[in-house]
């Protein structure tokens, strides 16, 4: 296969291939992380989570029509103001949601996965509703299309970059809020035994709501940054939910170190095969592969370990 | 027996039951006569929702679900087609009312929903279906109560049914053309084929590529990714290895943004055709969700573009967006949905008659000079006579039509091989 190029061809094609999978992993952070912090710490199963995602990307689709027609002048940094209304829309979303709906159902896990799945529906046709069915197109600003020239054949994609930058700033952020804040001290209190929390005066019940705004909300983000590699259409969401719930179970549900390691796994995995064979046959083997090592591990890779 | 139950029905009663059975006569020589056609009867003898002044036909498409996206330009076109029939005076002096039905992107739901509109609404025909899968699922129910569909899309070939009229074109027509284009124009010696991984982009390549061996070239790659794929920085970097002259795609969907966004991304410029890419699935519906700025400069091969010029073509863009909108555009299966009510109109003309078995006969032959895309004909195969053009995309989501075929290509639904 290689014995027709030479050592500097093959060296920037494999630079290039080492960034498509480190970028292939941001996507798999920035997708799973708000699922993993619901399901970790709450248990509760989003299967609505792809919807969130997009709901964060449409944001984004309206606020860069806004800032087109409004402030053109302002046009290239629309996309920070986009990733804040993302954020802000879908955590507000989600605590409604908590309030109205999951937080009734904490005790019956299946009942949550079947509640979170009929939201899912009803919110892909509240999309096609208001939006229409045809996917919109989100117009970047020029700054983030096209590619660094690194050498005459590596070329590194800005909108790649970017995507790896958010996913680190949002896996710095989650890492600091829950391990270095009073905030998540509570939340793991929560999560390690509810009634002792509750018992030393903790509002439990806040906690959740927040936790669940905070998943939904990081949900947004990520699909406004989808809106640079992927289509933003009603049912898009769908894409991001396989993969979403593979990443998250494999790293072990409760652990946000296993769903980061987990990510980091399966898309290095994923596109290196896919260079070797062909797209399908490479997921295949990725899934096939997972669901071995699930056998084996049927806790996943991190798995937390806590008294019950 | 026969005789005795004759005679259960008493003299007067038998008298009622004569003068109610004279009672549609009388209603018919007491109401002003609106139909300027045949007789009911004689146009209908299969018992389809034919009155003296009516016709029902079936609008069956996707409106909710992942399908809509697609699916939407073809009801509106065909409903646009049923409008102006009407208002050219109807078929055979009938008015034609349609039922929608929604198969909501569910491959089950699209045949009991024909089983509806054939076995309850009694419809005379149905425009519909989109993806090859839900044509499959319904054909069984269209071929056991024998009704007629007129079906839009661009598919794989290898079908044929009675019961259908494919509007679109079918593989052949579409790929050989291109290829022979690209070989011809620009000195293609090398291709990587791409699709999403089904039956349409799989059989589309299979014919890819025996036609590009059999000129003598070569293909480089060829590469499938699962539906809804929405990473292809990896097949972007081997293609990137390989240099080959075409990239030829057939990835639909979802996955079509994400493939045009990173491949921009990754630094190709197709307005400087190294490598060149020829597409079959990119129409100008699914530009607007990949953005024009996106796939500026791709070739697309398909029967017809919004842009194309010609008189019946601009009618048509004008009614179109005058009914729909300004910022409507119209793709290649929206013109071939167009198609459908009309030639099924001038098969019921040709055979006079809505039964469906004289319009499977009447259709083969039948010319539809009025078409947007110029000009058809129905073959006998049931597959339509017609020209295929190369379109160059445009940031403003348009295709500039830079080659035609001479001329019609004929449909050629069992291609050598694939018997």
């Amino acid at each position: 296969m290689f014995a027709d190029y030479s050592t500097t061809e093959l060296m920037s094609i494999f630079a290039m291939q080492g960034f498509a999978g480190l970028s292939l992993f941001s996507v798999f952070v920035l997708m799973a992380m708000g699922l993993a912090i619901i399901f970790g710490q709450m248990g509760v199963i989003n299967m609505a989570h792809g919807e969130f995602m997009i709901l964060g990307a449409y944001t984004t689709y309206l606020t860069a029509n806004l800032f087109e027609n409004y402030l053109p002048g302002l046009f290239a940094g629309y996309f920070f103001v986009a990733m804040l209304l993302a954020f802000l829309f879908s955590a507000a979303l989600g605590a409604f949601v908590e309030w109205a709906m999951v937080r009734h159902l904490y005790r019956r896990p299946l009942d949550t996965l079947l509640a979170t799945w009929g939201l899912s529906l009803i919110m892909q046709q509240a999309y096609r509703s208001i939006f229409g069915a045809r996917e919109v197109g989100v117009e970047l600003p020029q700054w983030m299309m096209g590619a660094f020239q690194v050498t005459d054949l590596v070329q590194i994609p800005i909108n790649g970059l970017f995507v790896m930058i958010i996913a680190l700033s949002i896996a710095l952020a989650v890492y600091l809020l829950m391990f270095r804040s009073g905030w998540g001290r509570k939340v793991r209190a929560v999560v390690q035994n509810r009634p002792m929390a509750e018992a030393v005066g903790i509002n439990t019940a806040g906690v959740d709501r927040a936790t669940f705004a905070l998943g939904c909300g990081i949900a947004g983000v990520a699909g406004s940054a989808f809106t640079m590699i992927g289509s933003t259409g009603p049912s898009s969401g769908q894409a991001y939910i396989v993969d979403t719930f593979l990443v998250v179970v494999f790293g072990g549900a409760q652990s946000l170190i296993g769903t980061i390691v987990s990510a980091f796994t399966i898309s290095q995995s994923q596109s290196t095969m896919e260079f070797f064979l062909s797209g399908s046959m490479a997921k295949v083997l990725t899934l096939l592969t997972v669901v071995i090592i699930l056998m084996l591990r049927p806790e996943g890779l991190m798995a937390l370990k806590v008294r019950r | 027996m026969k005789s005795q139950t004759y005679r259960t029905t008493s003299r007067p009663r038998r008298r009622l039951l004569a003068g109610l059975a004279a009672l549609p006569a009388l209603m018919a020589l007491a109401s002003p006569v609106f139909s300027a056609g045949p007789p009911t009867a004689e146009v209908n003898t299969t018992g389809l929702a034919v009155t003296d002044d009516t016709v029902q036909v079936g609008i069956l498409h996707s409106i909710t679900g992942t399908m809509a996206i697609s699916e939407i330009g073809s009801v509106q076109a065909e409903k646009l087609a049923i409008k102006q029939i009407n208002e050219s005076g109807g078929v055979l002096g009938r008015q034609i009312e349609f039922v929608q039905e929604d198969g909501a992107s569910d491959w089950p739901t699209f045949a009991e929903k024909t089983r509806k509109l054939l076995r309850q609404d009694n419809v005379a025909a149905i425009f519909g279906c989109w993806t090859s899968a839900s044509r499959k699922a319904v054909l069984p129910v269209m071929e056991q109560f024998n009704g007629m569909l007129y079906y839009p899309t661009f598919y794989e070939g290898l079908e044929q049914s009675p019961n259908v009229i494919y509007t679109g074109q079918e593989a052949t027509q579409q790929i050989l053309a291109g290829i022979d284009w690209a070989v011809k124009e620009k000195g293609a010696k090398t291709f990587y084929l791409l699709g999403s991984d089904y039956i349409w982009p799989r059989t589309s390549n299979k014919i890819a590529r025996k036609h590009i061996e059999k000129k003598g070239l070569k293909v480089v790659g060829e590469e499938y990714y699962p539906l809804g794929h929405t990473q292809f920085n990896s097949v972007i970097n081997k293609i990137k290895l390989r240099k080959p002259d075409v990239i030829f795609a057939s990835v639909v969907g979802g996955s079509n943004v994400a493939f045009y966004k990173q491949m921009k991304a990754a630094g190709v410029d197709f307005t400087k055709e190294s490598p060149l890419l020829l597409t079959i699935s990119v129409t100008e519906d699914e530009i607007r969700g990949i953005g024009g700025e996106n796939v500026e400069g791709i070739y697309a091969s398909m029967k017809y573009f919004q842009s194309l010029e010609n008189p019946n073509n601009e009618e048509f863009v004008a009614a179109f967006k005058e009914a729909y909108g300004d910022d409507m555009v119209i793709g290649d299966v929206t013109q071939a949905a167009y198609l459908g009510p009309w030639l099924w109109k001038m098969a019921v003309e040709k055979a006079g008659s809505f039964d469906i078995d004289k319009i499977r006969e009447a259709s083969p032959g039948i010319e539809f000079k009025k078409a947007p895309e110029g000009y058809v004909r129905i073959h006998e195969n049931h597959h339509l006579w017609s020209k295929t053009r190369i379109g160059r995309a445009q940031t403003n989501g348009q295709y500039e039509v830079v080659y035609e075929t001479k001329e019609l290509m004929e449909p050629d639904p069992f291609p050598e091989g694939y018997k």
